[in-house]
């Protein structure tokens, strides 16, 4: 199946030209550079949107209106439930300090009525209804609210954006097929001549299909090595030159081991679908002729 | 595999290009496995789209086409490479492949088929010194003469040691000394079994080769001989040997 890969000396000279000659490579180094970076961006944001997610899964906050005196009840009454991981009122000043950056000098005076706020965690799988219910028992009009409701437009976004940057990266293996495609056609239309020869004497479509599947293999691997080495230096840069760069401000890895696999096969799958997408441009332009 | 008495059968032939006018008509003939033939006409009678057809590079448009035996008229194309592995051609403009070597031009037909490489040197060596290249193994086309590309092309033709060999002006560009070289060597192939057709205008040729027919072609069909050729054909419809 892989014999094309291996290649005589006498076969090896029947196209002319080497390596790294010629746009074919280079278009390639640089459609493979735009993939592996979109791609890193596509699955930080992935794994970004996981961390956060993660995060917040189990939080929740208790808001008590008006309710600096209620709020000490509320907060008993979520140390008393079962489940309740953490409890933490959040102080005013904190409160205070975040209206300030929405609202102003005007959002850290007293005068403006604030409600009582506690952060909750509760353990995995215990019932946020549950503890609402108590929580509601003990201050009537208290509200339960998830941060991950809070959090989900912006969850929404990251995924949204996420699939985005899988789309481009599919769009730019497209593009790089149709570039392959467009290659062949060239290689064709250049060594028409040697074709003809090699028909005349008897060569079938198979011999002359893998010689350009290997050259545009070969291009290919050359050419996506090289955009994928760039791109792996400039997201090295972007992340600080660290040799690890997991850390991120959602305090989770954004690039796993896995993540970074799957970076570093996007060459070789690269070159197989130009390996594919050429052989098969060849076949069919060759069947043109008898 | 047995000895053919027919290796090409032409059944009401016809070959037009496109939508344009008919460049052979009915063409009706047999030649005999071993035999020695002429191709001959004026220009634009037709003869390199005989031979294009002979050497499977064309479908006819009309009519029946036998080679080895085998009806070939619509053989898939995929059928065809085994047949032309047992064809040679040699070009009216050589067709060498530019930036390959003298040597490699002339292997090529060995390693499509997939001979050995140890084969292929010691045949290629041996049929570039018979045509006198031998110290111009390494030399590519365009650094050869009209003379010397001529001869590559030909040895690439016989190097597979063909059953059929189609020569298209084989002689157009060398001068007589290697004319006379290129007649024996085909003369040698066609007393090995090899059954040679060879388009030319060259008269002396043709006189020069005892025992070879003609078929004459003019405005794309198949005409009686004219002149007084030393070996007059067989009738016209049936060059046999």
């Amino acid at each position: 199946m892989l014999d094309w890969v291996r290649a005589t000396p006498a076969e090896r000279r029947l196209l002319p030209g080497g390596r790294m000659q010629g746009p074919t490579p280079w278009v390639i180094a640089i459609m493979m550079f735009v993939m592996v970076v979109i791609a890193a961006a596509g699955l930080s944001l992935a794994n970004a949107a996981g961390v956060v997610s993660r995060g917040v899964e189990n939080r929740y906050s208790v808001q008590v209106a008006n309710g600096a005196a209620r709020a000490p009840a509320a907060e008993a009454a979520l140390r008393n439930a079962p489940g309740v991981a953490a409890v933490r009122p959040v102080p005013e000043t904190e409160m205070r300090k975040t209206l300030e950056r929405w609202l102003g000098p005007e959002g850290a005076k007293a005068d403006l009525p604030l409600p009582a706020l506690i952060d909750v965690d509760l353990k995995p799988g215990v019932s946020p209804q549950a503890i609402a219910t108590k929580v509601e028992a003990a201050v009537p009009g208290a509200r339960f609210v998830a941060h991950s409701a809070t959090l989900k437009p912006m969850l929404r976004a990251i995924h949204s954006l996420t699939w985005v940057a899988f789309a481009i990266v599919l769009m730019i293996a497209l593009a790089t097929a149709a570039a392959v495609v467009l290659a062949a056609r060239s290689a064709l239309a250049a060594n028409r001549p040697t074709i003809e020869v090699m028909h005349g004497v008897g060569a079938t479509d198979d011999q002359v299909a893998r010689l350009f599947q290997r050259r545009i293999a070969i291009d290919s691997l050359n050419g996506g090595a090289a955009g994928a080495l760039a791109a792996g230096v400039v997201l090295l840069v972007i992340a600080g030159g660290r040799a690890a760069w997991v850390e991120d401000v959602a305090g989770g890895p954004l690039l796993t081991f896995l993540d970074l696999v799957a970076l570093a096969l996007l060459p070789l799958l690269g070159t197989l679908l130009a390996t594919l997408v050429a052989r098969i441009a060849v076949l069919r332009a060759l069947r043109e002729a008898l | 595999m047995g000895k053919l008495a027919t290796i090409v059968e032409f059944d009401r032939v016809g070959l037009r290009y496109g939508t344009g006018a008919e460049v052979l008509r009915d063409l009706d003939f047999r030649l005999a496995a071993g035999g020695f033939y002429f191709l001959t006409g004026p220009s634009g009678a037709g003869k390199t789209s005989l031979l294009k057809l002979l050497y499977l590079a064309q479908r006819p448009t009309r009519g029946r086409i036998q080679l080895f035996g085998d009806e070939l008229t619509d053989a898939p194309r995929e059928a065809l490479p085994p047949y032309r592995r047992r064809i040679g051609i040699v070009f009216q403009d050589f067709r060498l492949i530019r930036h390959l070597s003298a040597f490699d031009n002339v292997a090529l037909p060995l390693r499509i088929a997939g001979k050995p490489e140890a084969e292929v040197e010691s045949s290629v060596r041996e049929m570039l010194a018979w045509v006198g290249l031998a110290d111009r193994a390494s030399a590519r086309p365009p650094t050869l003469s009209g003379g010397e590309q001529q001869r590559v092309a030909i040895a690439r033709a016989v190097i597979a040691r063909p059953e059929l060999l189609v020569a298209d002006e084989p002689t157009g560009n060398v001068d007589a000394e290697m004319a006379k070289r290129i007649l024996h060597l085909l003369t040698a192939l066609n007393r090995l079994g090899t059954t040679i057709i060879v388009a030319t205008h060259d008269i002396s040729l043709i006189t020069a080769t005892p025992g070879a027919q003609m078929i004459r072609l003019d405005n794309g069909a198949m005409v009686d001989p004219t002149g007084s050729l030393k070996n007059p054909p067989a009738q016209m419809g049936r060059a046999d040997a």
